[in-house]
């Protein structure tokens, strides 16, 4: 695992995500406003893209079939009864870049 | 027969008369009222004000009503004096009028404080809906308003104001807010309430005079200070109107004396209402006055037996998101107080309890559990088993309330006192299924509608077939019935979604209402609002269709289908260039590039020349035609340039759903226009415009809205229907749901048979509209923000 600077800040809007292209991997980093989450770009229902999903409070909604992924846990919050996860990144903020340990 | 006269058509006289008329036909009834208008819900003025209702939507008993009863309503009439050996009443009107029996139902006035100068210009009382009226036209962005007395009116017209744009001062004499409902910290929560709303709140602060010439310029306070003020508005507290039971000989005290069968002293008068005094209290609330309306027709028509033995008070406050709830004695002279706070989250809640019964109750900031403590406090239950959670209930599925562990006698409705019983029983008996079939059969939830999420739940739990009505809320996350919202929307000013979730909801939103609400704003402030793309489904973030695979489609729009070489030529190049999987002809005459990777869109979009064709979101689609008389030999309308005109005049707008319209040169139909959600169909001589059709999900066949003349005619028609479905149907509502729940009749008189004026309004504000929308894909070109279309991709890497 190492620290990859994604972007500056303000690159990506507040209750917005965007994907973060790394080699081969796509990962999903929203801005919750006071804080950004990471989350593999992969809904774990037909692989949806989460980055382009609805933010709702800390949770995203998948645009394709509206799975709701928790983006703190990566847990899967809808539908209720089963318990897929999505991996989460942590990330970090200096001097106004968002940097995820990836 | 006999002759009832009913002085008062207000809430508790009508009440009672529609009581009376249960009971064996024996009277010939005249009712008079000084007001002007039918009997209204005196309760909602305060909503009328806010701008959740409007004034026609808080009429009780229309004029068919008195009709159908055969009873003389001698509406604008004052009754004047008493005359109980002769047995008449005399109006201002110089009329005068024999009873055999007479009914008082006066209730109450505003009070007049000896305050000097309350009787010049734009001061006013807050009890009519004349008041409300005139209040209403005064109440503008930047007038200074300040309200005199800190209590339920007052608070109420103060948000009221407010919400109009005014400034606004309430000023109060006593130490707390609503100090005869609350306790000192209840009231202090209120008050921080009341601030964080922009509300000012002076307390302990007498006021001396209204000063300026004729108009109020300013409010004296005994310290000698002066508020300025364009509006003032005086609540402090109601008097009892018993003029005319002194008038007829009757026993007076604060209000007409009343016992336990609501018989005066008088065999032959009765009374009811605000301006009775039972058993020592006059109230101020509708409840009681139902109450004593039941009793009353009981004894009145000979019926007598039924007792009235006062009534356990509660009250609520109804300012959005300054929930307050008080009930019973909540003084703590011989009872034992249980208490919660939490400063942060604003929430004060009360109990008081004397031998194991709960007393009094006040809840700050969540009344969720007020039904609970109401129920507790009208049957005495005994709590002291569940001493130790009486404020901390087991966890609740519906709105922190277990239906099932209610009892029957339990009342549901405060106002108009229906029990769940009495629900459920009329859910069974009547086969009830909408609440508004529930309203109609029990009168429940038609007073301050504090009730009707409760009443929804025992509807979803006890009818077999519940249906959720156009009233249901939006969805959890911002509770409001989608008329109310865009009603709030507009009264409040708000411009972003998240300022509205921030106020009314819970912060933070999802999928449903934040699209909805994105919608909302942009028909109502036609761009001049926060356009929030977080709060917009990804379709509606690059302007094309997300795919399976996470890839876009793009349908560029081909006015009216009509297309030429070059445009096909463009569109082979640009499949050709970003090797596009898949190039098909729609099911609406138009072409579809499925499979772009998003960061593509916006060269795609350019080098296509072409505008976006909305086939991503809930807007304008297209305008299927036909060849009509152009070339077809049965053509009678010129179809193809119909179609593409009013494509043009629609493109670009966004809509509760998709709207898709077709124009057919004949009634051959053969662009199906009469199952579209708009269709021009030609005939010799004109044109039937259709609407509400539909051929997907469900097949309807488009209602016809009016024949006309000219094309012209034709299309100022649609855009009638097309703004009024923008402006009244729900997110997400199609027109075949919209027309069918409307009805055409209502669509139609609001619409193409509407007054000049109103029709004009509708086509002007479709103008602001069209005005300011513009092609989506121009954002190709100038992104709203620089990775609108294109991923992240790493600075640099740093081992650590
Ligand atoms: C491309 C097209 C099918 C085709 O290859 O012809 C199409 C494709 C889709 N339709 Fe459609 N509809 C298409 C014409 C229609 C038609 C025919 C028409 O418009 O005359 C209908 C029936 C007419 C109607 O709408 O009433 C139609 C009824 C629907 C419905 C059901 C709507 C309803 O309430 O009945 C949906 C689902 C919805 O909107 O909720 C839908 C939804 C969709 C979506 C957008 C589903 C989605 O959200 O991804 C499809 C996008 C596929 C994609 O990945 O791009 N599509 N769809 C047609 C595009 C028309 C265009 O040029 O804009
Ligand atoms: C803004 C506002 C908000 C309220 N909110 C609530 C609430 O949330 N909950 C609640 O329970 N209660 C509320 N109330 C109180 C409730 O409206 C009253 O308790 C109820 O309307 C009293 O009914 P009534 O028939 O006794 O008196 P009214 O409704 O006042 O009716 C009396 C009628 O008789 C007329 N009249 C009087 N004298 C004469 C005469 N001599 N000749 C002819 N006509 C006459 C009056 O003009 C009036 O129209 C509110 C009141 C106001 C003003
Ligand atoms: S019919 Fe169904 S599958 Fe075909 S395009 Fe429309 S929505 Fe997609
Ligand atoms: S792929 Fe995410 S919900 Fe189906």
């Amino acid at each position: 695992m190492s620290w990859i600077r994604i972007a500056t800040c303000d690159s990506i809007p507040p209750r917005e995500g965007r994907a973060a292209v790394i080699g081969e991997r796509q990962i999903a980093v929203f801005n919750l406003g006071d804080r950004f989450l990471a989350v593999d770009n992969l809904c774990p229902h037909q692989s949806g893209p989460l980055c382009d999903g609805i933010v709702a409070g800390d949770a995203v909604v998948c645009p394709l079939h509206a799975w709701k992924v928790n983006l703190e846990t990566g847990a899967v919050a809808r539908p209720a009864e089963q318990d897929h996860c999505v991996r989460t990144y942590a990330t970090r903020v200096d001097d106004g870049v968002v940097s995820i340990d990836a | 027969m006999k002759t009832l006269v009913v002085v008062g058509n207000g809430m508790a006289g009508i009440a009672c008369v529609e009581q009376i008329l249960k009971h064996a036909p024996q009277f010939e009834i005249t009712i008079f009222g000084d007001e002007t208008h039918v009997n209204y819900n005196r309760i909602l003025l305060s909503s009328v004000l806010a701008g959740e209702r409007s004034a026609d939507e808080i009429t009780l008993n229309p004029l068919e009503w008195y009709l159908r009863n055969d009873i003389q309503l001698r509406l604008g009439v004052r009754v004047v004096d008493v005359n109980p050996e002769a047995k008449t009443v005399a109006g201002d009107d110089g009329s005068v009028t024999p009873y055999d029996t007479l009914l008082l139902a006066t209730g109450s006035s505003a009070f007049k404080p000896p305050i000097a100068g309350l009787d010049k210009e734009n001061v006013f009382a807050f009890r009519t809906l004349d008041d409300t009226r005139e209040l209403l036209e005064r109440a503008k962005p930047d007038v200074k308003a300040v309200v005199i007395g800190g209590g339920l009116l007052g608070l109420e017209a103060a948000r009221g104001l407010q919400v109009r744009g005014c400034a606004v001062t309430v000023v109060h004499l006593m130490s707390t807010l609503m100090e005869r409902q609350l306790d000192a910290d209840g009231g202090n929560y209120l008050t921080g309430k009341m601030e964080d709303l922009g509300i000012r709140v002076l307390l302990r602060r007498s006021t001396t005079a209204i000063v300026g010439d004729e108009r109020a310029e300013g409010v004296a306070l005994e310290d000698g200070e002066i508020l300025e003020a364009d509006l003032v508005v005086v609540a402090a507290g109601i008097r009892p109107n018993v003029e005319l039971g002194y008038k007829a000989g009757l026993h007076v005290n604060r209000g007409i004396v009343a016992n336990d069968h609501m018989e005066t002293s008088d065999p032959d008068i009765f009374a009811v209402g605000e301006c009775v005094e039972h058993r020592g209290v006059c109230y101020g609330l509708v409840a009681p006055l139902l109450e004593q309306g039941k009793v009353l027709a009981a004894t009145i028509t000979g019926n007598k037996g039924p007792v009235y033995g006062g009534t356990v008070l509660a009250t609520k406050l109804k300012i959005m998101g300054v929930d307050v709830f008080s009930a019973g004695d909540w003084s703590e002279q011989h009872a034992d107080p249980i208490r919660f706070e939490d400063r942060a989250l604003g929430i004060y809640k009360k109990l008081t309890v004397r031998d194991g019964k709960l007393v009094g109750a006040i809840l700050v900031g969540d009344t969720a559990d007020s039904h609970r403590y109401m129920d507790w406090l009208r049957t005495g239950a005994d709590l002291s088993g569940r001493r130790s959670h009486l404020l901390f209930p087991p966890p609740a599925s519906d709105g922190g309330l277990d239906l099932a562990e209610m009892s029957d006698a339990a009342t549901i409705c405060g106002c108009v006192g229906v029990t769940k019983g009495a629900i459920i029983q009329a859910i069974h008996e009547k086969g009830i299924s909408t609440m508004s079939q529930l309203k109609e059969a029990t009168r429940a939830s038609t007073g301050c509608g504090s009730c009707t999420s409760l009443c929804q739940n025992i509807l979803r739990a006890v009818a077999p077939e519940f249906e959720e009505e156009g009233k249901k809320v939006l969805c959890g996350c911002v509770p409001f019935a989608q008329d109310n919202l865009r009603e709030i929307l507009r009264s409040q000013k708000l411009k972003s979604v998240q300022e509205v979730l921030d106020i009314y909801g819970n912060g933070r939103g999802c999928e449903i209402c934040k699209p909805a609400l994105s919608y909302m704003l942009d028909m109502i402030w036609c761009g001049d609002h926060d356009e929030d793309r977080s709060a917009r489904f990804i379709n509606d973030r690059v302007h094309a269709n997300i795919q399976k695979d996470g890839t876009f489609s793009v349908i560029p729009r081909i006015h009216g289908g009509v297309t030429s070489p070059d445009q096909l030529r463009r569109i082979a190049d640009v499949a050709d260039k970003y090797n596009v999987p898949m190039v098909k002809i729609t099911g609406s005459q138009r072409i579809d590039l499925l499979g772009v990777r998003k960061e593509d869109l916006p060269k795609v979009w350019a080098d296509l020349g072409m505008m976006s064709g909305q086939a991503y979101t809930k807007g304008v689609r297209m305008v299927k035609t036909c060849v009509g008389t152009e070339f077809c030999r049965f053509g009678t309308q010129d179809s193809t340039s119909a179609g593409i005109e009013m494509e043009h005049r629609f493109e670009n707008l966004f809509t509760p759903h998709k709207v898709k319209m077709a124009t057919v040169g004949c009634p051959r139909n053969c662009a199906e226009a009469t199952v579209k959600d708009i269709g021009l169909v030609g005939q010799e001589g004109g044109w039937q415009v259709v609407v509400g059709g539909a051929a997907g999900k469900s097949v309807r066949k488009a209602d016809l809205l009016i024949t006309v003349e000219t094309t012209g005619q034709a299309l100022e028609a649609a855009e009638l229907f097309f703004q009024y479905y923008r402006e009244q149907a729900n997110y997400l509502e199609r027109t075949y749901d919209f027309v069918e729940r409307v009805g055409i009749d209502k669509v139609r008189k609001e619409t193409v048979y509407a007054p000049e004026a109103a029709r004009r309004a509708l086509l002007e504000r479709l103008q602001k509209s069209k005005a300011a929308a513009k092609d989506a894909w121009l954002e190709g070109q100038s992104p709203v923000n620089p990775t609108q279309f294109i991923p992240l991709r790493p600075i640099e890497s740093v081992m650590s």
